[in-house]
């Protein structure tokens, strides 16, 4: 066992750190980065100039054909460019989703010419894309989804609303998955396209979320038409691209938010309970130990994926654990950490509140963490059947024609 | 990055899980859990043969030389077992405290003794209730003879050898080579009869001094080196636990589907799974700082005795309840992990006494 990179992955690692050197600031002894609010004319333009350079640079779409930008590289070099990028500040969230989950779904299905349209403006971060997939009525039971599009002459019409769209309000293109056939069972009349975000009878309502915040967004559609010519996979094949586009979901590895365990630790440094520093006391000792147990483990199971990716092996679905860790691991953090603070603890305002308000900041944002992107359940599921090989659940919608389905009120 | 056991550990291991399911099957263990035995003289004897018992002993101590992490790993194996051999107390405590505090002589006196399985090893640091703590060790040594009461000790029965954790004339603590041939013994009951336990009451017993006396220091040392070799046992018990829980609910019916069908089974076993990679990550951070001696010793040791320990006494619960009434059978097995869980979680102290520990030495490291 050793922490060493190949010497492949040494030299691609000192590539990326003179780089960063070069051209962003380091990220010690700031103030974290709360992402309380959503990215502003400000934000998006820095977001612009960042990826622009990066793309320059050669280090956006590691992994993507040369053809369009990218180096070929294995995974592993992208996990190396993350780890380094994470000790800088960089402007972050308005690409994520289009460059790892919508453009390789391009890839996979469109024609050459489209990608030869699409894939550089979005590698150079000139043109955004947003992922068009949970409605009100299909969230963790995605093919639950009511969107209808309708066949006209050589367009496909688009009447319904999509959900939790993760910056459609700045996007110029969106993937997305339709129903187009209600008369059969709902994995087997869907269909997917691309489409231009700005087409009419597209409107985009932000969310109030809970937090305050508004990331995400509903988005309607009234009669928006789509060429054919932008369908992605075969009709009725909607389904199957889905999967692929899900696939692409980044893979989580080094992405630990804050408050951690040494956030606590910090803050049981300087809180009291009976008198003495919080950390004198035994109960508050446990939970902290625990905490860090569970953050190392984690911390240790991405070294173990990292090796696997090094080895050119494709992580497969017991890379949940991540995710579904950390999330609770979040929000009881938060928790805990605003008890030890007493009233004061709900403070938010930065300048007043403990720890620049991380924790309240946490508490508040920290449900969403175990819903999207696959909630706890469903994240528990795919451990027990596809990792255990548990039986899958008795699904009593699956040879039903989807209007046949039964749906409830909501 | 290269965070994994290389291709002939693998083997290694591969090899020992073999061996041990056709040797160590609980039939075995259940011998030992009816009375019947102390311990199974005929699979240690196969164990010592393998060179497993020396594994990380040098060769010029008659060890095999295969390094830390290959007793990891054949510990990650017969933790899958409940196997009865006193596989810990020889090799991940006597032969290290050996190696850790013997002197030259000590060493080549005892080693290779131990290492060809002729000598059995014991820890005697317990002298009661209580976790490990220096302020209760009463045991003392005056002119190379101990007095004082140790209890319970893990393979004391059957050990040849003990390594005594006792006060020498000057007050300091250190540890002592008791040849226990002679020695007044009596075997206690506890909740995992599949290994011997025992009092010892010593009375001016002949011992000597094993190297310099290195106070509670180095007792911590064998304690920390230990946690990490017992914890690949935790890990592998845990998964042994977690294999036969998805079995049993892939098989048993209920309410006309198989009970791994509803999610609050699925739901309770990804949940183990969890703890149980978390432990093993932990582990394996453990066995590249025994392996390479590292100054993170110390804390990877607590930080991984926490989680398996957890991850043991989750699974081996969870396994229970998922066989229902059937698990709380005498006959079905799911019980020997959950003994077995709660000794090797208490041998070397308790869960409390490693996560004030753990928090002790995060407030060192960050006062660094």
């Amino acid at each position: 066992m050793d922490f060493n990179d190949t010497p492949e992955e040494a030299t691609f690692r000192a590539e990326v750190r003179s780089f960063l050197q070069a051209n962003a600031q380091p990220k010690a002894g700031t103030r974290p980065v709360l992402r309380q609010s959503g990215i502003d004319a400000e934000g998006v333009r820095r977001c612009k100039e960042w990826q622009a350079k990066k793309a320059d640079a050669g280090f956006a779409g590691l992994t993507w054909p040369k053809r369009f930008g990218g180096r070929e590289a294995s995974p592993i070099m992208q996990v190396i460019y993350n780890q380094e990028e994470d000790n800088y500040v960089v402007p972050k969230g308005l690409y994520e989703i289009g460059l790892g989950m919508c453009i390789p779904t391009m890839m996979a299905y469109a024609k050459p010419e489209q990608l030869e349209r699409y894939v550089k403006p979005a590698l150079r971060g000139e043109e955004v894309w947003c992922q068009l997939f949970s409605e009100p009525a299909g969230g963790s039971d995605l093919a639950a989804l009511r969107t209808r599009a309708e066949k006209d002459g050589d367009d496909w019409v688009i009447n319904g609303q999509k959900i939790w769209t993760s910056g459609a309000h700045l996007s110029d293109f969106g993937i997305i998955v339709v129903r187009t056939d209600p008369n059969v069972p709902k994995h087997e009349g869907l269909t997917f396209f691309f489409l231009d975000m700005k087409s009419p009878g597209i409107e985009i309502r932000p969310i109030h979320q809970m937090s305050g915040a508004r990331h995400f967004n509903e988005v309607f559609f009234t009669d928006v038409r789509v060429p054919d010519a932008q369908r992605l996979g075969a009709v009725g094949q909607g389904w199957k691209v889905s999967l692929t586009t899900l696939m692409n979901e980044r893979l989580a590895v080094g992405d630990v938010q804050r408050p951690d365990v040494d956030d606590l630790v910090e803050l049981a440094r300087t809180v009291t309970v009976d008198g003495q520093p919080a950390i004198r006391n035994g109960a508050v000792r446990e939970r902290i130990a625990e905490w860090y147990a569970r953050s190392q483990g984690l911390k240790f199971t991405r070294f173990r994926t990292i090796t696997a990716l090094s080895r050119g092996e494709t992580p497969g679905p017991e890379n949940s654990i991540h995710k579904l860790v950390n999330a609770s691991k979040l929000q009881d953090i938060a928790s805990y950490g605003i008890d030890l603070m007493g009233e004061a603890g709900i403070l938010v305002d930065d300048e007043v509140a403990e720890a620049y308000g991380m924790f309240q900041a946490a508490l508040l944002s920290s449900p969403s963490s175990r819903i999207a992107g696959g909630s706890d359940e469903i994240l528990r599921n795919i451990i027990a059947e596809r990792v255990l090989g548990l039986p899958g659940d008795i699904r009593v919608d699956k040879n039903v024609p989807f209007n046949k389905v039964p749906s409830g009120s909501r | 990055m290269n965070f994994d056991f290389s291709d002939d550990l693998k083997q290694l291991r591969d090899e020992a899980r073999r061996f041990l399911s056709e040797q160590a099957t609980p039939a075995v263990a259940r011998r030992a859990l009816d009375g019947q035995e102390r311990y199974d003289a005929t699979l240690w004897k196969a164990i010592a043969e393998m060179g497993w018992i020396g594994a990380a002993i040098p060769e010029e101590y008659g060890g095999a030389g295969l390094g830390y992490e290959g007793l990891c790993v054949l510990a990650e194996e017969i933790g899958r077992t409940v196997a009865p051999v006193p596989f810990a107390s020889t090799a991940y405590l006597a032969a290290e405290a050996i190696l850790l505090a013997g002197t030259e002589a000590q060493k080549r006196e005892w080693l290779p003794r131990i290492a060809d399985g002729s000598v059995i090893g014991c820890f005697a640091l317990s002298e009661g209730t209580g976790n490990p703590d220096p302020r209760s060790i009463r045991a003392r040594a005056v002119g190379g003879k101990l007095s004082g009461v140790k209890y319970p000790v893990t393979d004391g029965g059957i050990a040849d050898v003990a390594i005594v954790v006792a006060h020498d004339e000057a007050g300091e603590i250190a540890l002592y080579l008791l040849p226990l041939k002679g020695v007044a013994r009596t075997d206690l009951k506890t909740i995992d009869p599949t290994h011997n336990h025992a009092r010892f009451d010593l009375d001016a017993a002949g011992a000597e001094k094993l190297g310099a006396a290195g106070g509670w220091d180095q007792v911590q040392r064998l304690l920390d080196r230990a946690a990490i070799l017992f914890a690949f046992e935790q890990v592998g018990g845990s998964d042994a636990c977690l294999q036969m829980a998805r079995s049993y609910a892939q098989e048993r019916y209920a309410f006309g589907r198989p009970i791994g069908s509803f999610q609050a089974i699925k739901h309770k076993l990804a949940d183990v799974y969890v703890a149980l990679e978390l432990a093993r990550s932990n582990a394996y951070f453990g066995a590249w700082a025994l392996a390479a001696d590292a100054s993170d010793l110390p804390l990877a040791a607590a930080t991984v005795r926490v989680s398996a320990t957890e991850a043991y006494h989750l699974a081996s619960k969870e396994n229970i309840q998922t066989h229902g009434g059937i698990g709380f059978t005498w006959q079905v097995d799911c019980h020997l992990f959950y003994r077995r869980a709660k000794h090797l979680g208490t041998t070397l102290g308790g869960a409390p006494f490693w996560k004030d520990r753990l928090v002790s030495l995060i407030e060192t490291r960050n006062a660094a």
